[in-house]
């Protein structure tokens, strides 16, 4: 029997996974001890659990475990790398580059750092979610320090070339960060052979637990940054504050069967995506938002053209997803990274998220099929949009009465 | 968003949903809304002697909340003059549904419908309103 609703929206969040809650356990009761206490075994004993996941969290990234950083999430790791490198080299310039479809954490970050004084130049993307190189270099200025680019796009799953913009950076002497967040067990990420300088890691859209996070801060070259946390001056005085063994313990350890089950997941994952894409291709107009190939396994976002998102989360509300529209909410605008793709307003209104993961299941995907089907076609019947397109209307012909 | 009982009814029972024929007699169609703001609403009356509503139908690309409010108009124009139906106000409607503040522009929509469907019924019969 399934077991409803169906969770379907790994990238806002996974479940803790049971090896990892059972890892974490002890640190809350028994090996209570705080990781700074030099004087007692307690706090040894906290150290030693906090360096070996430090060790996990450097190995699946293929970096050195003095590089990593603890925070409280990818949101604090975003705003400790943007806000610290910008005040400690704003010296050598005050330009910064990111991306319209990076995540809130990055955009809100460059608007409070606009506002502190730098500039910032906020690039386009293709119509397939990808950063044009061309673009990217163009953009880049004498006065440019840093730039911040996402691995991988929460909302349509699109894989940056971080590679490559990681040569043209180093070659100019302009900082990388890169917002891993959606990346970590779904792509290989080599520290080693990237060119990226600074990276922000969350534990829990990867199986950890939520409130804490890493910054890969790089050695060699080494970079500096302006603490925005102050205190006792943990972690080499990178950011202040008693370390929480027991989230640090389930970061090692997600991070742990990450780097080992990450290749046979992820094609299990892969497969169950093609699946659900398959059994939904045959319905009219459907699009795929971003491109398919330079994409993690775990994401589907499509739009169904002429049911508008909201409407089709309370029809599928069986299953727990997420809509690009964010009608939910005050707002009545449709995604910015759907805009930010060029989709045309009914197609961005019409989105709809899939993210699978650990836990998804081949008859969960052939219900998702079947009641999108159903309800895809019932709400059709219940538009007007899709009646006109029907008649032959061309819809962007039409004259709007706009309110 | 947590909608009313009421939404979910007629959201899940939508009634009167459908189309007329244009050029059937007495029929008169509203269209409000557009597709940028997520919404558009397609509200068609039946009017027949004396005015009176006889039947109506709708179709709206939309939120629930969308859906609700031109669903519940359809019952409430029914059986009335065009000029009662005019009296349906927007708050009327956010009341019947207990509509969030945030959806209060669904209702507006509404109302607006059933105004585009009555100017179209007076323009094709000649009356001024």
């Amino acid at each position: 029997m399934l077991k409803l609703p169906i969770y379907l929206d790994y990238s806002a969040t996974t479940p803790v996974d049971p090896r990892v809650a059972e890892k974490m356990i002890p640190y809350l009761v028994e090996k209570f001890g705080n990781p700074a206490s030099r004087s007692h075994s307690f706090g040894w004993e906290a150290e030693a659990a906090v360096e070996e996941a430090r060790e996990e969290v450097a190995n699946l990234v293929n970096a050195d475990p003095k590089e990593i950083v603890w925070t409280s999430g990818a949101t604090e790791s975003n705003n400790l790398a943007l806000k610290g490198a910008a005040q400690f080299y704003c010296g050598k310039g005050k330009h910064l580059i990111t991306v319209k479809t990076e995540h809130k954490a990055v955009l809100d970050t460059c608007r409070e750092l606009e506002r502190q004084g730098f500039a910032v130049s906020y690039l386009d993307v293709q119509e397939n979610g990808l950063i044009d190189l061309e673009a990217f270099s163009s953009a880049l200025r004498p006065d440019t320090i840093l730039a911040s680019v996402m691995f991988v796009n929460n909302e349509i799953g699109v894989i940056q070339p971080i590679a490559e913009l990681g040569e043209i950076c180093r070659s100019r002497g302009i900082l990388l960060h890169v917002d891993a967040a959606q990346a970590t067990g779904k792509v290989a990420i080599d520290l080693a052979t990237l060119k990226v300088d600074l990276m922000s890691f969350s534990a829990h859209k990867t199986y950890g637990p939520k409130g804490i996070g890493a910054l890969y801060v790089q050695r060699k070259p080494r970079v500096r940054l302006n603490a925005q946390m102050h205190g006792g001056g943990h972690e080499r005085g990178f950011r202040s504050g008693t370390l929480p063994t027991h989230q640090i313990v389930g970061m090692g350890e997600a991070f742990r069967l990450a780097r080992l089950e990450m290749g046979v997941e992820n094609e299990r994952i892969r497969m169950l995506r093609d699946r659900l894409l398959r059994g939904v291709s045959d319905i009219d107009e459907v699009y795929i938002n971003g491109d398919m190939e330079h994409r993690v396994p775990h994401n589907l976002n499509l739009s169904f053209a002429y049911v508008e998102g909201e409407s089709l989360l309370m029809a599928i509300k069986d299953l727990a997803v997420s809509s690009g529209s964010a009608c939910t909410s005050a707002s009545l605008e449709p995604s910015y990274v759907l805009r930010a793709l060029g989709r045309n307003d009914e197609l961005a209104h019409s989105s709809i998220r899939f993210t699978l993961g650990r836990f998804t299941t081949a008859d969960e995907v052939d219900y998702a099929t079947r009641l999108l089907h159903e309800k895809i076609s019932r709400l059709r019947e219940l538009s007007p949009l899709w009646e006109m397109v029907q008649e032959g209307v061309d819809l962007s012909t039409v004259q709007w009465a706009a309110h | 968003m947590a909608y009313s009982v009421k939404v979910l009814d007629h959201y899940e029972n939508p009634r009167n949903v459908g189309s007329f024929a244009r050029d059937e007699e007495g029929v008169a169609t509203g269209m409000v809304g557009a597709p940028a703001c997520g919404d558009v609403m397609k509200l068609q009356i039946k009017v027949g002697k004396g005015g009176i509503i006889e039947d109506a139908k709708f179709k709206t690309y939309g939120c629930g909340s969308a859906i609700a409010s031109s669903s519940l108009v359809t019952e409430w124009v029914k059986g009335r003059t065009i000029d009662q139906a005019m009296d349906i106000r927007n708050t009327q409607i956010a009341e019947e549904l207990a509509l969030p503040p945030v959806k209060i522009h669904c209702s507006i929509l509404a109302e607006d419908a059933i105004k585009a469907a009555v100017a179209d019924y007076r323009k094709k019969h000649g009356e001024q309103g």
